[in-house]
């Protein structure tokens, strides 16, 4: 729909400042679809030519080649795409994507086709991206890319945002997971005050609060130890973005 | 936008070369024109032995010529059809447009550029495999064509409504069946068009008024007729009775000024459809 590939029902896009219905808007934006095919009959280098081309920017030809570089395929350069596996084929995507010196990048599930090493190489390309000044708007469902590459995540159930924010926003509470024996009378009432308390056997598990998260685990162990509290372990733990997105879900199903 | 158009007629053009469709269209032209070349060389023989008088051989020339012809205007038509298909609705099918169609374009600009690049691959391929058919006949049987320019400008035409035609189709149904479609058109308003020639020949009008109405629903008939026109000798059509007049490859008068116009405004008319149609695509 940003990209006009899709008409909106309603509403206004504004891309790059400009109005989404003018095909100019485009010019710096790169794009890998969740579908990549390019002509089987071209060869990499001459895909990207092509887009280029359409692009209506100079872009000199040493560049084409580094951005082919870049996502691995210099050997294949001149190899027909008809022949690229179909990890390949994506990573030609991405080269696609970056080589009219886009301003945003979207790539939607750019890993989907790509081994462990592919999916390494493509969030370094997106964390060099980033370094860059280039905004980049990453669709995924493989929340751990997300997690080590995202500024802002924004979730969507059934179309609608559910939620959005800065990982630190959406992932604020901090939880401590404690395993506590000899529990005197009132320790239990001393980790209610930090936050909620779930008890399985001698594990206690502690949610955290948003602010005066540094002070917050030294004070509650020195009171437990004081009232004399046994501690074996003290493990602070974090919500996943995928537990955070499975409650969201979840919760949104529940409605 | 030119750039765009330019670019995509370009690469269009390309994909014919590279997914061999030249390859086999230049095979089967070859196959043609030699076979035509030993026809017309027989023809020559017979004539000369005195089995046939000058007049039925000049006949049997300028029919057999329109037959080559024909074939040649078909293997274009197949051509050009079958190339639309996968060119256009197989790449928004494939998700080949989505990348495309996400640069700075206008997706009408794409559509001309693919069309341009086709009608000119259509266009050439039937100018040159004509041209080679008329040389040909020229060494055998000593006849050339008395409007030649017009006769394959008439041909190239032909070629290219159909081929506006499979455009059209692609853009709202299967690859496949869009070219199938424009094929099975263009077969049926050939036969209709000989249904009206008999009619004409009978005087009947109600069989008449077929011809004429499939002609203007699509002109490739007509535009067909006019080509024929062009290749035959203009002696012919005076020695001929009224018999001859319902004869498939045989073409009684020239294309009028209208029904050129009309191909003209039906060619702008189908494109223009296409171009909404596929603007409005979602992909």
């Amino acid at each position: 729909m940003l990209l006009g590939l899709t008409a909106p029902d309603a509403g206004e896009v504004m891309l790059l400042g400009q109005p989404g219905t003018d095909p100019g808007a485009r010019t710096r934006v790169g794009y890998l679809p969740e579908l990549f095919r390019y002509q089987p009959w071209l060869t990499a280098t001459e895909v990207l030519t092509l887009h280029v081309r359409l692009s209506g920017l100079e872009i000199p030809s040493s560049e084409r080649q580094e951005q082919l570089a870049l996502v691995g395929l210099a050997e294949r350069a001149g190899d027909r795409v008809g022949g690229f596996s179909k990890g390949m084929q994506q990573r030609l995507g991405m080269a696609v994507a970056l080589v009219a010196r886009p301003e945003l990048v979207v790539l939607d599930e750019p890993t989907s086709a790509l081994d462990p090493l592919g999916r390494v190489d493509v969030r370094d390309i997106v964390l060099s991206l980033r370094e860059q000044g280039v905004a980049v708007l990453l669709n995924s469902h493989l929340i751990g890319e997300v997690e080590r590459v995202c500024d802002r995540v924004v979730i969507l159930d059934r179309g609608r945002v559910a939620a959005e924010g800065s990982l630190a926003e959406l992932l604020g509470r901090r939880e401590v997971r404690l395993h506590v024996t000899d529990l005197p009378t009132g320790a239990e009432a001393r980790m209610a005050q930090v936050g909620e308390v779930t008890r399985s056997g001698d594990w206690f598990t502690v949610l955290l609060p948003l602010d005066d998260i540094d002070t917050a685990i030294p004070d509650l162990v020195g009171d437990l130890v004081a009232l004399g509290a046994r501690l074996h372990a003290v493990e602070p733990a974090r919500i996943s973005l995928e537990e955070k997105l499975l409650g969201i879900l979840r919760e949104g199903a529940a409605r | 936008m030119i750039a765009t158009v330019l670019t995509m007629a370009g690469l269009t053009l390309r994909e014919a070369f590279r997914r061999r469709v030249l390859l086999a269209v230049i095979v089967l032209t070859v196959a043609l024109l030699a076979l035509s070349g030993w026809g017309f060389s027989r023809l020559a023989a017979e004539s000369d032995a005195g089995a046939l008088t000058s007049g039925e051989a000049r006949l049997v020339a300028a029919t057999l010529l329109n037959l080559v012809m024909f074939g040649f205007s078909l293997i274009a038509a197949l051509g050009t059809a079958f190339l639309a298909g996968p060119t256009l609705s197989g790449e928004t099918e494939s998700g080949i447009a989505l990348a495309v169609l996400a640069r700075p374009v206008r997706r009408s600009a794409v559509l001309l550029g693919k069309w341009l690049g086709l009608a000119a691959f259509g266009s050439g391929f039937v100018v040159v495999a004509g041209l080679a058919q008329c040389v040909v006949v020229r060494l055998t049987v000593d006849y050339w064509p008395p409007h030649l320019a017009t006769a394959l400008t008439l041909l190239a035409a032909q070629t290219v409504v159909l081929l506006t035609l499979a455009v059209l189709l692609s853009t709202a149904i299967s690859p496949m069946a869009s070219g199938v479609v424009a094929v099975g058109l263009f077969g049926a308003t050939w036969v209709a068009g000989v249904v009206g020639g008999v009619g004409e020949a009978l005087g009947n009008e109600g069989v008449e008024r077929i011809g004429t109405v499939s002609r203007m629903l699509l002109p490739t008939d007509g535009l067909w007729r006019g080509a024929m026109h062009g290749f035959q000798d203009p002696a012919l059509l005076t020695q001929l009775d009224a018999g001859f007049e319902g004869h498939p490859f045989l073409s009684i008068a020239p294309l009028t000024a209208a029904y050129l116009g009309w191909t003209a405004l039906w060619v702008a008319m189908v494109w223009g459809l296409a171009a909404a149609f596929f603007g409005r695509r979602d992909l």
